[in-house]
């Protein structure tokens, strides 16, 4: 398109999408040429007569040539080499996938790269195959069956002769073959990845005496928390990106603060929080609504933004809409002397989207 | 046991017929009644018997600059005039609210005032109905005397902002931290539970700095602390800049979303492989 585009300033759209278009005509005409010019059996390899009617017949001057048997379809070593060395290049971008995923901290970019690259390079190998190294015919064989034992021996020695090209068919099944494994190996690999990984879920950086931090790692004091709005913090000196490290924190006032009886001691003067990601899918939960005027409108509610999964916050994070399974799970918090905010224990449950056998406990 | 009972229900009875009809009547409007009753919000207990609002605008941070609305007697005399004939119903004769129906506007100051107002959201027609931006019913010269009425009674006051002070990369951060939840990063709003989020194609500068520090309707409200007036500029910035974002991918398909523009992509994709197809592809007739 760029190239297109460069071309000519003046001409009109039109004009450049055509053209375009004649140029991948040519190139394609090109390339059909090429295959003729170097494969001069194609159109003259079988006998006229023995295409059935209206088969297509070559352009190539039709010569009533040898036994159709005895053809030989010329190697393009070029092309082979060319095709093989694609081959070869898919299966080592296939395995370089399987190497950069199994490395720490494997960027998504060079993945992408890598799997992109292999299926490109297998998609350039297969397009040369076609075009220039398999022969380019519709060949109908008329003969008969083959009951006298020498012609049997015969077709037998034919075929076996046809063994003088078994190099380059090996050579090119071979390169397939490294493609295929690396490619097989590249589509197996994530398969590592699959399964719950229950200490991520279990084990959050939220225990007894973490303070709560902004993004910027200065503590939050009970004195910051506003009602009518929402904050998120992180664990102080834990890792902000580990899968339970976030929390929502809001400020309730009395009316609107329905606790269970058990979490009694969890919501000093009303500072609630809870696990910012969606039981359901694992979203992060960004939206917060709290009434200007409660009578007329709804009350203080998280939502999730992925599928509206609803919780409300003076209940102990109780679903009120969505599709999420179960509450947003809660820590307990306390104040310490200085009045910041500290957890007093781990998550109620287990955070995150549900996985098999992981909430059995409380929902 | 059982030929007991029915021989009992069966019995004359001794009530006299009209005693008993009377009771049946009264049993059977308390039995209508309970089930006609609406079921009761959660916390609607908690709040009845209530006109003052749940959340009151946050004012600006100290040495801040504040929003100057003209103010004279004469306007606070106009703006009572105003405010019994369109307001008062609602809000009360006195700014005390009405339970249940709409909140007390005393001490809610000059913001909130000129947001419902200048974007049309007030008044409502019913007080149940959500607030959504249409033509303002009031000229800015009546806005400006129901301003100085309703500050006449206290209240912070509102925010001054200046998108030319801002940062424009600041201002796409900040937006994303605080705002994009909900109105969505290209600001075009969306929705969430209980209530639309509105776009923000036509929001002013003024009124983008009152909603952040408000919390209009269901929205949170943003203190100084959270959003300080180089982060409110910046979030100005940015919502202006939405409106004509310069489009890196080079075609902006009208900023209509994630998910058209990818339809669009595969609409692309699928012609260029049909092309694709084309090319490599033998005519066998």
């Amino acid at each position: 398109m760029s190239a297109a585009g460069s071309g000519g300033g003046e001409r009109p759209r039109g004009a450049k999408a055509l053209g375009v278009v004649v140029a991948l005509r040519a190139m394609r005409r090109a390339l059909r040429g090429r295959a003729r010019v170097e494969d001069p059996t194609v159109g003259a390899g079988g006998h006229a007569a023995s295409r059935p009617p209206g088969a297509p017949v070559g352009t190539g001057p039709v010569d009533p040539g040898p036994d159709p048997s005895e053809r030989t379809v010329p190697g393009n070593r070029r092309a082979e080499g060319a095709v093989v060395a694609l081959l070869l290049g898919a299966g080592l971008l296939g395995f370089g996938f399987t190497i950069v995923y199994v490395a720490a901290n494997a960027s998504t970019q060079l993945l992408a790269i890598a799997l992109g690259g292999a299926l490109a390079l297998l998609a350039a190998a297969c397009i040369v195959a076609g075009k220039l190294v398999v022969p380019q015919e519709t060949h109908v064989e008329e003969r008969d069956l083959l009951l006298d034992e020498e012609q049997t021996e015969e077709v037998v020695e034919m075929v076996e002769s046809g063994g003088e090209g078994i190099s380059r068919r090996a050579a090119l099944t071979g390169a397939a073959g490294v493609a295929g494994a690396g490619l097989l190996a590249a589509a197996a690999t994530p398969l590592a990845s699959l399964g719950p990984d229950l200490d991520r879920v279990h084990d959050t950086p939220w225990h007894a005496g973490v303070r709560l931090v902004d993004d910027e790692g200065h503590p939050y004091s009970a004195d910051d928390i506003q009602v009518g709005t929402f904050y998120t913090a992180l664990p102080e000196h834990g890792d902000p990106e580990a899968f339970g490290a976030g929390l929502v924190v809001v400020k309730l006032p009395p009316a609107y603060l329905h606790l269970p009886a058990a979490r009694a001691g969890w919501a000093p003067e009303g500072i609630v929080a809870y696990s910012k990601i969606c039981p359901h899918a694992g979203c992060a939960i960004s939206l917060y609504r709290y009434p200007t005027y409660q009578p007329t409108s709804a009350g203080p509610a998280f939502t999730c933004p992925c599928h509206y999964s609803t919780f409300l916050p003076g209940e102990g994070g109780r679903l009120a809409f969505g599709p999420a399974g179960r509450a947003l799970p809660q820590p307990p918090l306390t104040t310490d002397e200085a009045r910041n905010l500290r957890a007093a224990g781990p998550f109620h449950e287990g955070i995150g989207p549900p996985w098999w056998s992981v909430h059995r406990g409380q929902s | 046991m059982r030929r007991a009972l029915v021989r009992w229900l069966r019995r004359p009875s001794r009530v006299p017929r009209v005693l008993r009809g009377a009771l049946a009547l009264v049993l059977g409007c308390g039995a209508l009644l309970l089930l006609a009753a609406p079921a009761a919000p959660q916390g609607a207990s908690a709040s009845r018997g209530r006109a003052a609002p749940d959340k009151f605008p946050q004012p600006p941070g100290p040495g801040d600059p504040t929003a100057r609305f003209p103010s004279s007697p004469a306007l606070v005399a106009e703006g009572r005039t105003l405010y019994a004939q369109s307001c008062s119903s609602c809000h009360g004769v006195a700014l005390q609210g009405r339970v249940g129906v709409a909140p007390s506007l005393i001490g809610v100051g000059a913001g909130p005032v000129d947001f419902y107002l200048s974007t049309g959201r007030m008044p409502l027609e019913n007080p149940r109905d959500e607030p959504e931006r249409s033509k303002p019913l009031f000229s800015r010269a009546q806005i400006d005397s129901l301003i100085a009425f309703v500050s006449s009674y206290g209240g912070p006051a509102a925010p001054a902002v200046d998108p030319a002070r801002g940062s424009l990369a600041f201002g796409f951060h900040e937006f994303t931290l605080n705002c994009a939840g909900c109105h969505q990063i290209v600001a075009r709003g969306g929705m969430t539970v209980g209530a639309q989020v509105p776009n923000l194609q036509q929001a002013t500068p003024q009124q983008i700095a009152e909603a952040v520090r408000m919390g209009p309707y269901l929205m949170p409200r943003f203190g100084a602390k959270q959003i300080d007036q180089h982060a409110l500029d910046s979030i100005a910035r940015y919502v202006l800049w939405s409106r004509s974002p310069s489009d890196r991918g080079g075609w902006g398909i009208y900023n209509i979303g994630p998910v058209p523009e990818g339809a669009i992509a595969w609409f692309l994709a699928l012609a260029s492989l049909i092309l694709v197809a084309r090319l490599i592809g033998e005519r066998t007739t």
